[in-house]
């Protein structure tokens, strides 16, 4: 039996003013209701996604980067969220590469009218972080546990 | 090596939350979060946090601006509902208070908090989280002013159908210079190929021909069919278009109009444009009489000439010499202000829906080639036969919502095919007294007069089987429906499967947006939704103009409607542009991208970003530069400069990167 | 009586005395215009030396290399404290430099590899030990770090100066400028300033010809047939970061037909130096399709080494997860 985890992940998302900020807003409208784990940041674009603002949040202490725009094809600047996705590939292998699971970075495509699917895109990522365990990142690394019996700990090393 | 952020003087912020009623503080304790902001974050500069039942209301705004008076405050943050709501609302009245308007942020805690919420705990703590954002954000915002732009007089309306019409000689009558460019050879769009048109049953021709007269005629609006336009660069008040105008291989100048050259013409091609595939017309021709302008064009494809080097007939016998066989497309550029975007719709393909039989059984028509067989000038001269051209049928079956209302092809309803369904229902009886079906799902009729010629058509003896249709088949299998086409449905009112053998069927077609509605959005930097309907700015308050200032959209280019909805929409945008041509000038919105001279390398990565053509690059200098007027503010060449010597108002690296640090604040301090 | 100059080395690989060395006859213009109280490599003095010496006592003291262990950061304090000017010197002490890509690992596994590798012989599994007793007495050596510091998150830095190491004629114009301040003749710089760099990127000291950029592949310069040497490496598919990179080397790699690495640290205005090279990189990928912009990415088989090879303990997320939970050896 699965034991019940209670871990409330903290998940920042970027929103594009047009699409998926709207989208959210369409979900208020509806009334539809969804986890209150992600807190939302509008840019104008997604193209505006810089991946330092991905680095900061988890620096910061997020759990998850959740990145939002219009669908390919219907940006409002007609093709910036191409960028977006091309940044969001590199970013995520780069990511990975320092470890942290490409899960906690995810890529939404919302329209405006989309406030069922960008709540149910919420919902179901609030989950799969929550299987994933927080990431903490802004807590650990700068106090180091120091330990003085390096035998026990070579050994777990060498397990 | 990280640089270090952080210089500020100490700004005095004035913090509002509001309760919006109960629809924020039901679900939100905004008391608290107030107090907490102006404990916890009186070190960040919040002089003052208020909680107040309507921020938006006149009290709330005066609120704010007694605060900025008296407490001197040089930002404020207002938690309240989405931007997009108010945020003018409050940048206006840190105006009227001498606050520069964009030193104003609002947050949402309505929309993306309360509305969606269930937990009061965790919705005032995300709550407080947005208010922190805020807050570090609007540390980093400066004082910003609009820039204007002088809006030039001229416009573009492209598609010359009625809505396209209306908009051009609203804006002509008005005294300003108007381009009606069309695709086809002459304007009029759809509605010069109907024959009566719902309720009134008024001839379309009629209705429509003097419209099209003036327009062709006035001295303020320059024509130009058998024309495509092909880039537009610029912004609003300053397009500057590139139109091709497509050779007719006539000079216009010397043509009379006379058709000579099209009776002589030898070579016969079905003509699936204007007749719906139902007739023929010539390899030169005009696309049908009343067409503005009287001038024909080429079919260069079918012309015997281009083909074989052989005939030139209309050369021959033209008495004015105006055939020209080397004519070239000509390029045209100018510039206009502004764009309305009249460029109608396309009807849903009938053979996609191969259980109806369209293509294959013979006596299936769609929407259009009935409408053109009804018209007193169309290729049956206005008789109602089947495809032999000389029998009329004893019973005809009228389909409604082919291609509409449909997962499998298109979701959305065509608002128009219910109405046509009973048009055709009512002329049918009236002219060759057959028995009429009509195959509904439902019945929309929701307009003025609608209804009541719904209720005429049920009165004349019209039979309405409430059923999808699944099945249009010749095989028979009573004797009854031998050489017959039987449509197969539900009778949902009764119960029952039915069989109707009929001689004639008559698809009612659903609407579609045109082939290559996607590419023309693109050349005029607009989006379209998923379903290719151009996108109106707001679906209720704003259904003419888009998101692209000085782009507008009017008639069927926007959804499917009908003709007194697409003139509406025409007069409609018309109306907005003239207004924006009376003001000569026009401010836009400070958000834009701006290059740091001493930073930029001009490595040349931003160049090729921009899809507005906003970034240039000096050789000289060796520096990208970025023009203030065409920037649209998306932030992408900001995100992307490898040096950061790219900054974007609005929207800085400072201010979003404050706002992440206080949406992440540790609460538990 | 001379200013006091000190020179120090910490986590670094000692390229950065030998930089200064570089400076050929300058070096005699220090001897000429301080009293070096303090230079490991170049002259025997005690730490108790140091301590000795009064508050602020020594005008400038250049730092490299970075915070590995507890007596880098002992000496780091110790000379903030003796220092009137304390200079983050060189990529290490600024940004991490290479030993900050021990940050990739967690601490233990940096010691287990040193000692167990394929070319090591350590048949009684000997490991470093903290503290030691011998019959003499306790014996000390440095406790690491859990991962790898710049100078700045341990001590207030006054002027920082990039570089793996910094180009010896910028080292030079600094020590000249120090000199014209003692004499009275210059001013320094604002504190917090990055100084013995250019204004911009490398690509503002590179010849080669840029045009716009649509990158359609990522390869290694040995792989192309023959690379133009006149055309902008990134537009040859070549990862170079030189757009993102400080400029003040005058552009060596580029114009030697190799990619700039980023040893000079970020431009002014990046917050993150491995962002902005993932932003713009991606940003230039010639597609707009999942796939083939995955298979393009292919190109770049190690985005942490490409983007954070000197940046990383710099950088916001500073190391990989796994060295951030790690426990030291002691």
């Amino acid at each position: 039996m699965t034991e019940k985890n209670d871990f409330e992940p903290t998940i920042v998302g970027f929103t594009c003013n047009w699409c998926s900020y709207r989208a959210a807003d369409l979900a208020g409208i509806a009334r539809i209701k969804y986890p209150p784990n992600v807190r939302l940041v509008r840019l104008m674009c997604s193209g505006r996604l810089d991946p330092t603002f991905v680095m900061k949040a988890f620096a910061e202490g997020a759990d998850a980067v959740m990145i939002t725009g219009c669908h390919p094809g219907e940006c409002h600047y007609l093709e910036q969220n191409y960028k977006a996705l091309r940044r969001y590939l590199l970013l995520r292998r780069t990511l990975v590469a320092m470890g942290i699971e490409a899960e906690r970075l995810h890529l939404a495509w919302a329209s405006a009218a989309e406030g069922i699917q960008l709540a149910r895109e919420i919902t179901e990522m609030v989950e799969r972080v929550r299987t994933l365990g927080p990431l903490n990142w802004h807590l650990n690394g700068s106090q180091p546990e120091v330990v003085s019996e390096a035998a026990i700990e070579l050994e777990e090393v060498a397990a | 090596m990280t640089t270090k952020s952080n210089s500020h003087p100490q700004e005095r912020i004035g913090v509002y939350v509001c309760h919006c009623g109960t629809n924020i503080s039901a679900m939100v304790d905004v008391e608290d979060v107030a107090q907490w902001a102006a404990d916890k974050l009186e070190h960040k500069g919040v002089v003052i946090a208020r909680d107040y039942k309507f921020m938006c209301s006149s009290l709330g705004q005066e609120l704010v601006e007694k605060d900025i008076h008296e407490l001197k405050l040089t930002r404020v943050v207002v938690a309240a509902c989405s931007p997009h709501l108010h945020e003018k609302t409050f940048r206006t009245a840190c105006e009227r208070a001498g606050l520069n308007p964009y030193l104003c942020e609002l947050v949402s805690i309505r929309e993306q908090v309360s509305w969606v919420h269930t937990d009061k705990v965790a919705a005032t703590a995300k709550s407080k989280a947005v208010l922190s954002g805020g807050i570090e954000r609007v540390l980093w915002h400066e004082p910003l002013d609009p820039m204007t732009v002088p809006i030039h007089p001229a416009t573009l309306v492209v598609g010359g159908g009625i809505a396209g019409i209306q908009a051009a000689l609203e804006i002509a009558d008005a005294g300003h210079p108007v381009y009606l460019v069309e695709r086809d050879a002459s304007i009029g769009g759809h509605m010069a190929q109907f024959d009566k048109t719902f309720p009134t049953l008024d001839c379309a021709a009629c209705i429509l021909t003097p419209r099209m007269v003036e327009a062709g005629m006035h001295p303020n609006i320059t024509l130009m069919t058998w024309a495509e336009v092909e880039n537009v660069d610029g912004y609003v008040g300053n397009f500057d278009v590139t139109v091709r105008q497509k050779a007719r291989k006539v000079i216009t100048d010397l043509c009379t109009g006379c058709g000579i050259c099209e009776e002589k013409c030898p070579k016969k091609v079905i003509d699936d444009v204007y007749e719906a595939g139902l007739g023929y017309r010539k390899a030169v021709y005009t696309p049908f009489p009343q067409a503005v302008p009287n001038f024909p064009v080429m079919d260069v494809e079918n012309c015997i000439y281009f083909d074989t080097g052989k005939c030139k007939a209309c050369e021959k016998f033209c008495p004015t010499e105006a055939i020209d066989f080397t004519q070239e497309d000509e390029i045209v550029e100018f510039p206009v202000g502004n764009i309305i975007l009249a460029t109608g719709y396309d009807l849903f393909d009938a053979r996609r829906v191969s259980n109806y039989g369209y293509g294959h059984l013979e006596n299936v028509f769609t929407s259009m080639e009935f409408e053109r067989m009804n018209n007193a000038s169309g290729p049956t001269d206005g008789e109602i036969v089947l495809r032999d051209g000389k029998t009329v049928p004893d019973s005809v079956g009228i389909i409604h919502c082919v291609g509409s209302r449909d997962m499998n092809y298109n979701n959305y309803c065509s608002t128009i095919c219910c109405m046509q369904g009973l048009k055709f229902a009512h002329l049918v009886q009236e002219r060759t007294g057959a028995t009429v079906y009509n195959f509904y799902i439902d019945m929309r009729t929701a307009y003025k007069g609608y209804d009541e010629f719904y209720q005429k058509v049920l009165e004349e003896g019209t039979r309405f089987i409430r059923g999808k249709v699944a099945e249009v088949t010749d095989v028979a299998r009573l004797p009854n429906e031998e050489g017959k086409l039987i449509i197969q449905a539900e009778d949902t009112l009764i119960g029952k499967q039915r069989r109707i053998p009929v001689d004639m069927v008559i698809l009612s077609s659903g609407l579609e947006p045109r082939h290559d509605a996607k590419e023309v959005a693109k050349t005029f930097g607009i989006s379209c939704s998923a379903d290719g309907w151009y996108i109106e700015k707001h679906p209720k308050l704003d259904p003419v103009a888009t998101m692209t200032e000085g782009v507008y959209i009017a008639g069927c280019v926007q959804g499917p409607k009908d003709i007194p909805s697409s003139v509406a929409q025409g007069a409609a945008a018309a109306a907005r542009v003239i207004g924006k041509i009376q003001q000569k000038e026009m401010a836009l919105e400070p958000v834009r991208a701006s290059v740091l001279e001493d930073q930029c390398s001009g490595c040349r990565i931003c160049n090729d970003l921009c899809p507005f053509n906003a970034i240039l690059f000096h050789e000289d200098t060796m520096l990208s530069e970025i023009n203030p007027a065409l920037c649209q503010g998306c932030g992408t060449c900001v995100a992307a400069c490898p040096a950061g010597a790219i900054t974007g108002t609005g929207f800085s690296n400072e201010q979003v990167l404050a706002q992440i640090e206080g949406l992440l604040m540790d609460m538990s301090v | 009586m001379k200013p006091k100059f000190a020179m120090y080395w910490a986590s670094s690989c000692g390229g950065c005395e030998i930089a200064v060395l570089n400076t050929n006859e300058k070096i005699l213009d220090v001897d000429a215009n301080f009293d070096v109280a303090f230079w490991p490599v170049a002259m025997d003095a005690k730490y108790k030396d140091v301590e000795a010496m009064e508050d602020g006592s020594i005008l400038l003291t250049l730092f490299n290399g970075g915070i590995r262990n507890d007596e880098n950061e002992e000496i780091a304090k110790l000379l903030r404290k003796k220092s009137a000017i304390l200079v983050a010197f060189g990529s290490c002490a600024t940004e991490g430099c290479i030993p900050g890509l021990a940050n990739l690992s967690p601490a233990r596994e940096v010691v287990e590899t040193a000692y167990h590798t394929v070319s090591t012989e350590n048949p009684d599994n000997i490991y470093p030990q903290a503290n030691y007793e011998m019959p003499e007495g306790v014996i000390h050596i440095p406790t690491m770090t859990s991962r790898v510091k710049t100078l700045e998150e341990v001590v207030d830095v006054d002027y920082y100066m990039p570089g793996c190491p910094p180009e010896s004629h910028q080292i030079a114009a600094v020590l000249d400028l120090v000199i014209a301040v003692v004499k009275g003749e210059a001013e320094l710089p604002p504190k917090g300033a990055v100084i013995g760099v250019g204004d911009s990127t490398v690509c503002d000291e590179c010849d080669r010809k840029r045009d716009v950029k649509k990158v359609s592949e990522f390869t290694r310069a040995h792989l192309v047939g023959a690379l133009d040497p006149e055309l902008c490496l990134l537009e040859q598919g070549i990862p170079c970061n030189g757009p993102a990179t400080r400029s003040g080397c005058n552009a060596r790699c580029p114009e030697a037909g190799a990619q700039c690495i980023g040893c000079y640290g970020p431009a002014p205005g990046v917050v993150d130096y491995g962002a902005r090279l993932i932003s713009s990189f991606a940003s230039v990928i010639d597609s707009n399709d999942p796939d083939e912009i995955e298979r393009i990415l292919d190109g770049i088989p190690d985005p942490a080494g490409q983007f954070y090879r000197f940046s990383l303990a710099g950088s916001l997320l500073k190391s990989s997860k796994s060295a951030r939970n790690g426990k030291v050896l002691a």
